[in-house]
């Protein structure tokens, strides 16, 4: 055990800290009787400039395959590193949409909390052994729960930080609890230890394997908001802050989705055959029936029966919303089932792992990139009118023609319409899907997956019809802070350029992949 | 390095589509409250689209498939931002480049929002010359789901009767159909395992029969869709009814036709073994051919009925445009030279006469009259007040009953001879709608412009002291315009004719090129 060593491979995550205690010392000592807006200035430009010192670190460390120990092994594949490069650029245009907000007076907190949530993202997303996947989740989930709830003077953002604390601490047991299972089967927290040590069993896993599946998938399926367990999102994206929302809606996202694709990618999961009597039986049965007994595994059958019903529920329930947080709540479940999708099939083979690995993280960095403009925008209308109900985007076009064209090109970008990169990343994911498997049980799940965005294409159209369509019953124009209507353009301009070369963001997370 | 230039002025065309993004974007950068600017800006864009088009058209007669540019797009997926030009997208260019500049002319009245109206128009035009000359599978695909949103907006924003609804539900249908061909060109894409995307490439990579029989209809009829095919019409009468009167042009002149088009170029191209036979028949149906073929028949039929029942103007020719998109796509159906020929030349023939009727009824007459009601029309002596619209509807009804020495004669009666080869009782069937399609323009020519009830003195007064507003030379002009361009490709039909033969005949003998 050597502590220069783990403080190289943690350079980043260090990084993060130090700027976290740093905005802490400053906003406490030096800014104690500065103007706000000084400060929440002051204090969101030093989380940038850390998160821009821990992309750096990135760079720094030699390639990506650290291994330190058998205890901490971290970024051990080449999609840990984009990962992790996302996620620092999400938290840091999340700080820059902070400095035109005014929720609360103890910025200098919040914004330390978040880079600490920030680190324990990017943890996760290079973790490798049960521990640090634990430590890391909680790092990070504490941090959202503690954002959620820091509109101290709004009875919302509390409601929303309680519910989100039971349901995370709750899933968080859950996890741990098919961890020690994990650990009593096998003797080892090492992901691939574990799978080791798993296809030495015979005559296969025994049945707390599947139990220890379930809660785990409990645990995560909190995490990415999938049906079942997605209960908490939309009280949570309308309660907390935007600078939170938006932080949930992105940069946790990207992390916990970087970890799925991780404990995909050692494989410990899909090796066994289907165990008969599961839950997903009937899934099961179809994919054999298809002849595509290849995919028809426990984990794989889980993942799928999760993913449709997200799919499903995710994008029929935002029709009948009025909320546009909660909208976009339930849209967020909605692609969280169609990025769950890609992850089913990249446990077909080694070749679907890349492949759908990088359209999975594809889809989930454009997806925050996107996501945070859309709850920035949102967050702006909200202080001008006071709600977020679809009404008070009514002749947003008048009251500020650029934000209107920054949520029109966001917006359509969620809905799948080219030539922006939203469209991309469904068909890169959608596309990655079919190359693992063209049997008729994946085919059948795209061409549900691409129907539904035809009814996503609804609800996107019914916000955008306001702030376009229907008359204003308000036409004063509504300001914005320069530097957010900064962020917002620049994000716009990133989801069309993007989606206009679409080999860039590819070959950019190919080349991480190369790396390796 | 994206916009190659090659000696060759046929490349031209590629810059139809930069330009009019280009002028999109301009449009909707433009300060408001300056609509003369816009109006004439907007004018100046359609125009320069349409010389390219004319010159891109000119320079291209007696060449096959000219290449224009050709970059990797998507390297890693084989996508290539492929764009090329045989003489069916040639012609088809030819009349985007026609509506663009007639659509600008009859909206020279818009003063609501009228930067944001045009930009919206430019990006629905540009998306449209897209799709008309990608020859990458993908890339065509992008263009064709561009212009699904701007006719949202155009329709829901400048739009009348229950605008909201009939934008909606066109946009709903538009995803919906598009969403299908997504399905089928993912499906094939993957199938093929081809490294290129190219329609060429994959018209070449043999896709299985099976295959082919179950994905050509999946894609045929979500293009088809967009060709207003019964029974997935109903966004068409709605829609063009709800659309301002440009976008109800475009409506029935391009946008209908990029259903057509995906279905020749994509749908018959890649998959020409989807319209086999089953091997099997169920009341004398036995392939996809059968089935399209019947559908395109009963539009034809039921388009001209319905039309023949309508009280509103503007419905009259909304299900005109079902009837007549029939003849597109029973054209399509006959797999032989002169039907295919014929449903190119017919896109042609009623984008043009199309535009024209939708021109007069919707800009000429309503925004004077303020309604579309026949029967009230009927008390108006329209021909006596509005002579010029009595005259231009007059001769424009004529083109579309396929009279001859009008564009839409040539191509009806190429389709009708092409179906003739193949069944009679086809050619019977689409001829009831030829004899309903006499009756409903006569019916409403006559209920909208010459009433013969004879006005009172009193009424005479009334009108001399509200007459209509004088007839302004933009309307002249795109009246003369597309009733010129009908009239003379009815009378020298091989301008056009030796062009689109070409590259039917192509098309048809290899599945691609």
């Amino acid at each position: 055990m050597n502590y220069a060593d783990l403080f190289r491979v943690t350079l980043p995550e260090t990084a993060l800290e130090l700027a976290a205690l740093l905005v802490l010392v400053v906003d406490l000592a030096f800014l104690r009787r500065a103007a706000l807006k000084v400060r929440v200035t002051v204090a969101a430009l030093l989380g940038v400039a850390g998160c821009g010192a821990a992309v750096w670190a990135l760079g720094a460390s030699d390639g990506w395959g650290f291994r330190f120990d058998d205890a901490l092994v971290l970024a051990q594949y080449g999609y840990v590193g984009a990962a992790q490069a996302g996620i620092l650029v999400l938290t840091a245009l999340t700080l820059l949409l902070l400095i035109d907000s005014d929720f609360t007076r103890h910025v200098g907190e919040f914004v330390a909390v978040m880079l600490m949530a920030a680190s324990g993202g990017l943890l996760i997303a290079g973790a490798q052994d049960l521990l640090v996947i634990f430590v890391g989740l909680e790092l990070l989930s504490l941090g959202l729960y503690i954002m959620t709830a820091f509109a101290k003077s709004s009875g919302k953002s509390a409601e929303a930080a309680l519910k989100y604390y039971l349901f995370g601490g709750m899933s968080a047991a859950f996890m741990l609890f098919g961890f020690s299972y994990l650990y009593g089967m096998t003797g080892s927290t090492n992901l691939s230890a574990i799978d080791a040590a798993l296809s030495q069993l015979h005559p296969g896993p025994p049945p707390l394997f599947y139990v220890a599946l379930v809660t785990i998938a409990a645990g995560l399926g909190f995490k990415i908001a999938v049906v079942p367990f997605h209960l908490w999102a939309p009280d949570t994206y309308e309660g907390a802050p935007a600078p939170a929302a938006a932080f949930i809606a992105s940069v946790s996202k990207v992390a916990s989705f970087a970890l799925l694709v991780g404990i995909v990618s050692t494989r410990f999961v899909p090796v066994y055959p289907a165990g008969a009597g599961f839950v997903t039986g009937f899934v099961i049965a179809a994919g054999a029936a298809a002849g595509s007994v290849v995919i028809a595994t426990p984990a794989f059958s889980l993942i799928v029966v999760i993913a449709v019903a997200s799919m499903v529920l995710g994008n029929l329930a935002a029709l009948a919303q009025t909320s546009v947080r909660r909208l976009l709540a339930y849209s967020a479940i909605a692609h969280a089932g169609y990025i769950l999708l890609g992850i089913a099939f990249a446990l077909a083979n080694d070749e679907g792992t890349s492949r759908n690995s990088n359209a999975v993280l594809y889809y989930v960095l454009t997806y925050g990139l996107t996501t945070i403009g859309a709850f920035g925008v949102v967050s702006v209308v909200e202080r001008a009118t006071g709600s977020d109900r679809l009404d008070s985007f009514l002749g947003l076009h008048k009251r500020n023609p650029l934000l209107a064209a920054v949520l029109l090109v966001l917006f359509l970008s969620l809905a799948g319409i080219p030539p922006l990169v939203g469209f991309w990343a469904k068909f890169n994911l959608f596309a990655a899907v079919l190359g693992v498997s063209a049997g008729p049980v994946p085919f059948a799940l795209v061409a549900l997956a691409i129907a539904l965005s035809v009814v996503s294409l609804y609800y996107y159209l019914q916000v955008l019809k306001r702030v376009y369509v229907m008359p204003a019953t308000d036409e004063t124009p509504i300001k914005a802070h320069p530097v957010t209507l900064a962020v917002h353009l620049i994000i716009a301009a990133a989801v069309v350029v993007l989606g206009c070369f679409p080999a860039l963001l590819l070959r950019w997370i190919e080349n991480f992949h190369r790396v390796m | 390095m994206f916009l190659i230039l090659h000696p060759n002025s046929v490349s031209l065309l590629a810059w139809t589509i930069y330009l009019s993004f280009a002028g999109s974007l301009l449009l909707a950068l433009m300060p408001r409250g300056k609509p003369v600017l816009s109006r004439w800006l907007a004018l100046a864009v359609a125009v320069a689209g349409l010389a390219m088009a004319v010159q891109g058209f000119v320079a291209g007669m007696g060449q096959g498939l000219v290449t224009l540019v050709d970059v990797p797009w998507v390297p890693s997926m084989g996508i290539r931002f492929l764009l090329a030009a045989d003489g069916i997208s040639r012609v088809l260019v030819l009349l985007t480049g026609l509506a663009a500049v007639a659509g600008v002319l009859f909206s020279w009245n818009i003063d609501l929002r009228t930067n944001e109206f045009f930009a919206f128009y430019f990006a629905l035009i540009g998306a449209v010359y897209g799709v008309f000359l990608s020859f990458d599978l993908f890339l065509l695909f992008v263009f064709y789901e561009i212009a699904i949103v701007p006719k949202y907006f155009l329709i829901a924003i400048w739009g009348s009767t229950r605008r909201e609804y009939g934008a909606m539900k066109l946009v709903i249908y538009s995803f919906a159909g598009s969403a299908m061909v997504l399905i089928g060109l993912l499906a094939a894409y993957t199938t093929a395992g081809s490294h290129s995307t190219g329609l060429i490439d994959l018209a070449h990579a043999g896709l299985p029969v099976s295959f082919q029989l179950w994905c050509f209809p999946l894609v045929f009829t979500g293009f088809a869709i967009l060709a207003g095919m019964w029974p997935f019409h109903t966004w068409a009468p709605t829609g063009h009814v709800a659309a301002p009167t440009a976008a109800s042009m475009l409506l029935a002149g391009v946008v209908m036709k990029l259903g057509a088009y995906g279905c020749l170029r994509v749908g018959i191209a890649l998959f020409p073994h989807g319209l086999d036979p089953w091997g099997f028949s169920f009341i004398g149906i036995g392939s996809w051919r059968n089935v399209f073929a019947l559908l395109a028949i009963i539009g034809i039929v039921y388009g001209a009925l319905v039309a023949l029942a309508q009280t509103d103007f503007k419905f009259v020719i909304g299900y005109s445009s079902v009837s007549h998109m029939g003849f597109v796509l029973l054209g399509l159906m006959t797999l032989n030279q002169i039907g295919v020929t014929g449903a190119v030349l017919q896109m042609f023939s009623h984008g043009v006469i199309a535009g024209l009727l939708f021109a007069i009824v919707g800009r000429i007459v309503y925004d004077r009259t303020h309604t579309r009601q026949l029967a009230e029309l009927e008390t108006m002596h329209l021909s006596r007040r509005m002579p010029f619209a009595a005259a231009a509807f007059v001769v424009a009804g004529i083109a579309s009953i396929g009279m001859p020495g009008f564009s839409g004669f040539v191509a009806e009666l190429q389709v009708l001879i092409g179906a003739w080869n193949v069944n009679h009782w086809w050619v019977a069937a689409a001829g009831i709608g030829l004899v309903v399609g006499v009756a409903y323009i006569w019916r409403a020519m006559q209920k909208a412009f010459f009433s013969d009830l004879l006005p009172s003195a009193h009424v005479l007064e009334q009108e001399h002291n509200h007459a209509f507003a004088a007839i302004t030379w933009p309307e002249v002009t795109g009246v003369v315009m597309l009733a010129g361009v009908s009239l003379f490709v009815g009378l020298y039909p091989k301008i056009l004719l030796d062009a689109i033969e070409p590259a039917v005949k192509t098309l048809i003998a290899g599945g691609g090129q």
